[in-house]
């Protein structure tokens, strides 16, 4: 296919999983805000007065952004998931295989759309932060790039997690005993220099930190960890991942026989 | 020009289940041709690998001359298919799912939307285009699929038991429109087990059992080897008894019904002047079963027999 027909491809991809996740805005869009609503209210408001400054920052105004992009990210991998395995396991994702598309292109489509439901998200939910917090922010450029990046990573992850996929039961496993565990822990309600050093080091192995560290690096501008580092590893986690997708669709992993 | 060319294709699948043993099989560019075999012969793997839903163990698929190694995306831009099973989302709009494959086909939405007004209206369903296609019947949903795998206008249609669980008014409105498609200049590959639909739509045959072709014809080269058919014959008036007839074996279906075996080398006229000459008069005829449907169980129970022979030879 040329450029032409390439871009028509994807622009069809995008619209659709646009389409899709408006059309079942109660699935896709008003869980995480009323969710995100709820821990604003619970873990800010309420808990959040007795805790104090951390960073400089009140402790509502330090979990925001960590919040915000914890719902960018296990919205991305759920937008993916869900819509990639639905489609495998309706046997409509041969619509797709049978046309000249390239795998690439189909991963990339996936991934927008993943982008797209993490980041409306992320607006919905940063809009209800400013309901219950005052937040500046520090650099434009790098809480676009972060977010954006970060929920290009976790629509390929979810995207493989659907590839693998055989039954429903595949696509929870991993947001309910690895991605939110990791989150949890990835330093979205604490700095990790509260932590005792041994569990610093630890927590240094879990890719959410570095990303979520990055987000709170450009809207409130602390880290507890170097923007370089951060970047880097979202970046080798983008191509691992994307990658990892594109070799499993040419081998048909799951997709073909 | 060959719309499709096989060679040596083979499937493997993972439990060790041999699919297709390196079959060898071309069809003509404008052909209609039928690909016919038992359940689980390897027509819906042959089918899948040349669409690449399946991939295959060894082998060359060529489409229209391009090579699906190594023009895979040319060559699947050829190719419309219309599969054995319901695979469109449920939940998305009729004129959605077909615009969406043209989008797929890199056509521009604006062609892709007057492609799909052109098509629905053509198979009857440009009323439902606001539908959500889980609510069509089994009919409409086949010809939703009919429309989808023309909307980029393939050169190579591929129907995958099209007309399977439908009824025959529909069946036949499909006929008409598929036949009118391919006399547009469109290359189709059939299977069916409609034995008739093939008979009447089709102009070449193979036909593959156990993953290998064992009879690749003309229709009507293939016809010709049946050796007898059998026809039943409404009688004006009740008889007793089946005639004697020189040639023919007779059997009273009942006093009504008469049924006759001509052989090839017998004509029908010398059956008419037989039963005349007795005072017989024939009200109507028809055959007692399709004739391909004859032949096709004769061919493949002829090999299976051979293998069950060879089997006990060796034991």
């Amino acid at each position: 296919m040329r450029y032409r027909e390439n871009w028509i491809g994807f622009q069809t991809i995008v619209l659709k999983e646009l389409s899709r996740i408006l059309r079942i805005w109660m699935q896709t869009l008003l869980p995480p805000a009323i969710t995100m609503t709820l821990y604003f209210i619970i873990f800010g408001n309420l808990i959040g007065r007795r805790i104090g400054l951390i960073d400089g920052f009140e402790y509502m105004q330090y979990i925001a952004p960590g919040l915000i992009m914890m719902s960018v990210i296990t919205n991305s991998y759920g937008n993916v998931v869900s819509s990639f395995f639905g489609a495998k396991f309706g046997k409509y994702l041969e619509e797709m295989l049978v046309s000249p598309l390239p795998n690439w292109l189909i991963i990339i489509g996936h991934m927008a759309g993943g982008m797209a439901r993490g980041l409306m998200v992320g607006i919905a939910v940063t809009i209800i932060a400013l309901f219950f917090t005052d937040l500046q922010l520090h650099s434009l450029p790098v809480t676009l790039s972060v977010a954006l990046l970060t929920s290009a990573v976790f629509s390929l992850a979810g995207m493989i997690n659907a590839i693998f996929a055989k039954k429903f039961d595949d696509i929870a496993i991993v947001p309910t005993f690895i991605l939110t565990p990791l989150t949890y822990l990835g330093g979205v309600f604490y700095s990790i220099n509260m932590l005792p050093e041994f569990w610093q080091g630890v927590s240094r192995a879990n890719p959410i930190l570095y990303m979520v560290n990055a987000f709170r690096q450009g809207i409130l501008g602390v880290s507890d960890i170097g923007l370089g580092t951060a970047y880097a590893i979202i970046l080798v986690f983008l191509v691992v991942l994307f990658t990892t997708a594109l070799m499993l669709m040419r081998k048909g992993v799951g997709i073909r026989e | 020009m060959k719309a499709l060319s096989l060679t040596g294709l083979e499937k493997v699948y993972a439990n060790g289940v041999r699919a297709l043993d390196g079959i060898n099989l071309e069809v003509d560019e404008g052909d209609f041709f039928a690909l016919l075999g038992p359940n689980g012969a390897g027509k819906t793997t042959a089918i899948g690998i040349i669409t690449s839903l399946v991939n295959k163990t060894a082998g060359r698929v060529e489409i229209f001359g391009h090579d699906i190694d190594r023009e895979l995306e040319v060559a699947k831009s050829m190719i419309g298919v219309v599969p054995q099973e319901i695979n469109f989302n449920q939940f998305e709009k009729v004129f959605n799912i077909v615009v969406n494959q043209a989008g797929y086909y890199g056509i521009a939405r604006a062609e892709a939307c007057r492609r799909a007004e052109k098509y629905l209206r053509q198979l009857e369903l440009w009323e439902k285009r606001d539908q959500i296609s889980r609510s069509l019947s089994g009919g409409m949903k086949r010809r939703l699929m009919i429309a989808r795998a023309l909307v980029h206008e393939p050169r190579l249609l591929i129907l995958d038991e099209p007309t399977a669980g439908v009824d025959i008014e529909i069946r036949r409105s499909m006929w008409d429109f598929v036949r009118g498609i391919n006399e547009a200049g469109t290359t189709i590959i059939l299977t069916t087990h409609y034995l008739e639909e093939a008979e009447n739509l089709c102009r070449n045959i193979a036909i593959i059992d156990q993953g290998q072709i064992i009879e690749h014809n003309r229709m009507d080269r293939l016809l010709r080897k049946l050796h007898k058919e059998v026809v039943l014959l409404n009688l004006r008036s009740p008889i007793a008894v089946a005639p004697e007839l020189d040639g023919y074996l007779c059997r009273l279906v009942d006093e009504e019904i008469l049924e006759v075996e001509i052989t090839g080398q017998r004509g029908i006229s010398s059956l008419f002047a037989q039963l005349s000459s007795r005072d017989i008069v024939v009200q109507s005829m028809r055959n007692k079963s399709n004739r391909l449907e004859e032949l096709f169980m004769g061919l493949v129970e002829n090999r299976a027999g051979r293998q069950q022979a060879a089997a006990e030879d060796k034991s």
